[in-house]
């Protein structure tokens, strides 16, 4: 099975277009343990209460990469990935324990070279953005 | 106060190897549906020669060092104080499964803002493969924040 959207062309798109919204499932203490784990980014401070709560924290909160990640899966569930060229976000605000992420872009400008310029950005259940990002895509 | 002194020096480059295990566990742990990051026939049914790392691995891969807080470390800044402000990727060639990954790290610039109560470092990483095919770079701002 792909969830891959099939055939999105340059001439298919156009200005104000969105992309399908991804969310996440909510995420747990669980998910940032393996999250740390599987990319490496074992800073306490998004697993180790302790740590968190000793940095002034109230509690651990998501590593902003987490997020990242699942900006990176509503784009490459709309084209393949190799079609990505530039993608980056700011982290606005702490994402927390249990928020459901939902991802969704739109397309603000086609430039020339076949570029399709996006805004994208990450909201927990609230409705309260943080992430908010671009990327560049190049189509066929 | 991080020594201003770092601006425009790199760290020494790290040699990673990228291995399909990881990348599964990366597409588990972020709850990846699309097979093609975890399954070797539907990624080279989409035209990659083996797993594809995900659009965001090279920051991962840049973990693989002995010490994973190489800069924060040597610039003396306070682990719990770090925050995540931006980070940026531009992307040429694919990185996949069995590639090694040369990553140089070079910092960009050092600043502060309301009167040194948040300092920002940027870093930008450029990373090759084992065939010398440029991969692309990746852009990091990190915010320390003075909790006084």
């Amino acid at each position: 099975m792909s969830v891959f959207a099939q055939g999105v062309t340059y001439d298919g798109v156009a200005v104000g277009d969105t992309l399908p919204a991804v969310s996440s499932k909510p995420i747990s203490r669980t998910t940032l343990a393996l999250f740390a784990g599987a990319s490496g980014d074992h800073n306490p401070i998004h697993i180790d209460i302790d740590f968190a709560k000793a940095a002034g924290m109230p509690d651990v909160f998501a590593h902003g990469m987490l997020g990242m990640a699942y900006l990176g899966h509503l784009l490459t569930a709309w084209v393949p990935q190799r079609a990505v060229r530039e993608f980056s976000t700011r982290f606005v605000a702490i994402t927390q324990v249990h928020a459901i992420v939902t991802c969704t872009g739109r397309v603000v400008e086609k430039r020339e070279g076949n570029l399709v310029a996006l805004e994208i950005e990450a909201a927990d259940q609230h409705g309260e953005v943080k992430l908010a990002g671009k990327a560049l895509v190049q189509l066929p | 106060m991080i020594d201003r002194s770092f601006i425009g020096r790199s760290f020494p480059p790290l040699h990673v190897d990228v291995e399909a295990g990881q990348l599964r566990a990366f597409a588990r742990a972020t709850g990846q549906r699309d097979p093609v990051y975890w399954d070797e026939e539907a990624a080279q049914a989409a035209g990659y020669r083996a797993l594809p790392a995900p659009l965001t691995f090279l920051f991962t891969l840049d973990q693989e060092r002995e010490d994973r807080f190489y800069f924060i470390n040597a610039m003396g800044i306070e682990l719990g104080h770090v925050l995540h402000g931006e980070q940026a990727f531009s992307y040429a060639a694919p990185i996949c499964a069995g590639d090694t990954v040369t990553l140089t790290c070079t910092c960009l610039d050092i600043y502060d803002k309301k009167g040194g109560a948040m300092e920002f470092v940027i870093l930008k990483t450029q990373a090759v493969n084992q065939l010398g095919e440029d991969l692309g770079t990746m852009t990091s701002t990190i915010v320390v924040r003075d909790p006084k």
